[in-house]
């Protein structure tokens, strides 16, 4: 959704989801090229009743400018992970294969550690953390969901 | 010329029309205080508990359709009113409510009397703003007043700092504000409109069910027309008395947990199903697996989050109602199809058979004073045509359905959230806004000791209500809840230790009378109603045993009514508990 970027339009949106007992999975949100608007992304779940009712509330919001739900229609989902794991001895080795079976990147490196980037949707990324999980995870970030609608489509105001 | 922010405020209040303000003052709020003071286009009324400015400038809405406005100061102020607050924004009321902050310098430090006024009111209003400069404040206010009284009403909060209201530009109050993400649509779609106006054409056992939304969208005049032309049966929600003439034979009275036996019934059996402005709430629909079984559904919202929220409907169509049920009445007119003349019969036929329940009806012999009696007779001697606030209880529920109101905005009450309290402070906002009328606080002796403050107000502002008290000595309905669910555990619902009302009226400067016997109902009644410029406050000594009766029990299905003990000939006591 295309949200006013002013102080407090966040907690309205999340707001919304606790008071109503909806569910937040993941939340990404950054301003976007026009300064008076930030793009958000959020990842719910529920039947159709529960996410036609949850797309009324937001339109509710005064500082909800335009909203789609991307799973109605062909759609991109994009996730970033950065993840510190232990790499020492063979599986020093064997992590950085992963990181190339996965296009990953290796952005730091320390003698026992390696801090990789990686994107993808949230399935590739739950595998890869999977995938290294051998070799001792350090820390995890994730960004949660971005997406944008494929082909013409487009949320703009 | 440049001014300042609390000059620019009390400017834009006048330039926005706005006669009264309900409010209380303290440090935040002291330079628009002085401002106020130097002017004498906006009159100020000093409440005695910030609660009070909520439900008094609510209940002047209510009763005038225009927003009603709040001024308070920061922290214990502002938290002061969100019960108001919450209570606008239950039942949609416009309300503008404005509270003073500390300075922007010290947002964030817990300075004195520092509240997030913001965040603690967001889930209760439509919108709120915080005013960070003096340059944005004339648009900020143009704007909730936009907001509070366009599309689905309901209260915005504006927070000011007081430093803003000491920092000076330029005076200029937009004539209008527009406002990309917010666009409230009026006029419904004319393909909805033409297929619902089929389906009730078709209709064999028809029923208009509407709400409050019919009364904010002043589109009372436009219910009476289509509801006249099919002579189908309406029936109103509690939130929507009035806006459908109750003196009229097609209307089947209130409906839902203490409506009436016809009302319910016939929405259980109708086919089609005509919602307009209503909201399908949990004391309307009983349970919603039983819920109108055999009805095709048109529902008509301003707010499309309403429809087919708890309730799937098969038409539904946003738009206001006026817009909406004028061009429905366009379409019925140029329609060559007329109604089947037969099928209503059979049903009003039907109908008539649940009216003959009587399902009203009360003990007229009894030695004690019947609060259904005191209503009855109040309606009488008003001839029907006072307006009438209430709190929340036993008393509510009895003035719905023995006060038949005939015109919209005359009953004013707390419907969504059901707040004690609310019955005295918004009879002042009605007063206020209609000196001349005859305002009737309907209470008991618990929800009235919720204010009881606001007898103070009434005084410096010669606000002669009158406080029709049912005094039963108990929280009634909490009682009445206990008898059916509880087994009769009457836990913490008998008041000991009232306060004397007469006494306490008199030490206030009002008029208190004590009542009885039934014999003394009318005569105490007539003497309070002719005291035209005295506040009375009238202390009814209640049957301490009376039940509010029909009642759906929470969790039944409207066809599952439980009528008067005496006459069960649905579910009894003890299927009820």
């Amino acid at each position: 959704m295309l949200l006013e970027n002013e102080s407090g339009a966040l907690s309205r949106v999340a707001g919304l989801f606790s008071a109503r007992g909806y569910n937040i999975e993941s939340l990404t949100v950054a301003p976007t090229e026009d300064a008076t608007l930030s793009r958000l992304t959020l990842v719910t779940s529920g039947s159709e009743d529960v996410i036609e009712q949850i797309t009324k509330q937001l339109n509710k919001l005064v500082d909800v400018v335009k909203l789609v739900d991307l799973t109605e229609g062909p759609h991109i989902e994009r996730e970033l992970l950065i993840i510190k794991v232990n790499a020492n001895g063979a599986m020093r080795d064997e992590v950085k294969r992963l990181v190339d079976i996965f296009r990953g990147r290796i952005i730091d490196v320390t003698e026992t550690t390696y801090t990789i980037e990686l994107t993808g949707t949230s399935d590739k990324i739950d595998a890869f953390v999977q995938a290294v999980r051998a070799a001792g995870i350090v820390e995890v970030v994730r960004s949660g969901v971005s997406g944008i609608a494929r082909g013409e489509k487009n949320l703009r105001v | 010329m440049e001014l300042t922010g609390a000059d620019i405020f009390v400017r834009c209040l006048a330039d926005e029309g706005v006669e009264h303000v309900f409010g209380y003052p303290g440090g935040a709020a002291l330079h628009i205080y002085d401002a106020l003071y130097r002017q004498d286009k906006v009159k100020h009324i000093l409440v005695r508990h910030e609660q009070g400015a909520a439900h008094a400038a609510d209940g002047y809405a209510r009763a005038t359709g225009r927003p009603g406005v709040v001024l308070v100061t920061s922290g214990p102020g502002v938290t002061n009113t969100v019960t108001g607050i919450a209570t606008a924004y239950m039942d949609s009321i416009p309300l503008v409510v404005f509270s003073g902050q500390v300075a922007t310098s010290l947002i964030g430090d817990d300075a004195f009397q520092e509240v997030d006024a913001v965040g603690i009111t967001r889930p209760c209003v439509k919108h709120n703003f915080l005013v960070k400069d003096v340059r944005e404040l004339a648009t900020t206010i143009k704007k909730a007043f936009y907001i509070a009284t366009t599309g689905r009403p309901g209260p915005v909060l504006v927070d000011i700092p007081k430093d803003v209201t000491a920092h000076k530009c330029e005076y200029e109050y937009p004539k209008s504000v527009t406002m990309r993400s917010y666009n409230p649509v009026l006029k419904g779609h004319p393909g909805q409109i033409k297929k619902a106006v089929d389906l009730m054409l078709a209709a064999h056992r028809p029923m208009f069910y509407t709400g409050g939304g019919v009364i904010l969208g002043e589109a009372s005049g436009a219910l009476t027309d289509l509801v006249r032309l099919l002579a189908y049966p309406c029936t109103n929600t509690l939130m929507g008395l009035g806006a459908f003439p109750a003196s009229d034979p097609l209307f089947v009275g209130m409906l839902g947990m203490h409506g009436t036996y016809e009302a319910n019934m016939a929405m259980h059996e109708c086919d089609v199903l005509i919602a307009i402005g209503a909201r399908f709430d949990d004391r309307v629909t009983g349970d919603l697996e039983k819920f109108c079984p055999h009805a095709r559904i048109v529902h008509v919202d301003i707010d499309p989050a309403s429809i087919s929220k708890n309730v799937p409907v098969e038409i539904p169509i946003v738009g206001g109602a006026e817009a909406v049920m004028r061009d429905m009445i366009k379409l019925i007119k140029a329609s060559k199809k007329k109604p089947d003349k037969e099928a209503p019969a059979a049903w009003w036929k039907q109908i008539d058979q649940w009216r003959a329940m009587n399902c009203l009806d009360y003990d007229h012999d009894s030695k004690l004073i019947k609060p259904q009696y005191v209503l009855e007779k109040l309606f009488e001697i008003t001839k029907g045509d006072a307006f009438i606030t209430s709190d929340v209880g036993q008393h509510q529920m009895w003035a719905a359905q023995f006060y038949r109101f005939d015109k919209p905005r005359r009953w004013i009450n707390s419907g969504g959230l059901g707040t004690m309290g609310f019955g005295l402070p918004a009879a002042m906002g009605v007063k206020m806004a209609f000196p001349k009328e005859t305002v009737c606080c309907v209470t008991g002796e618990a929800s009235i000791q919720m204010c009881i403050q606001e007898l103070s107000t009434c005084k410096q502002y010669d606000l002669p209500i009158k406080i029709v008290n049912l005094n039963n000595r108990y929280m009634g309905m909490v009682r009445q809840w206990q008898e059916f669910f509880y087994d009769r555990r009457y836990s913490h619902s008998y008041m000991d230790a009232l306060p004397d009302f007469v006494k306490l009226a008199e030490s206030y400067g009002h008029v208190g009378m004590k009542i009885e016997k039934p014999g003394d109902v009318e005569g105490a009644l007539k003497e309070a109603l002719k005291m035209k410029d005295r506040l009375v406050f009238l202390d009814f000594i209640t049957d301490q045993n009376e039940n509010v009766y029909p009642m759906i029990a929470a969790g039944k299905g409207q066809h599952e009514m439980h009528l008067k003990p005496c006459k069960a000939v649905v579910p009894t006591d003890r299927e009820l508990a």
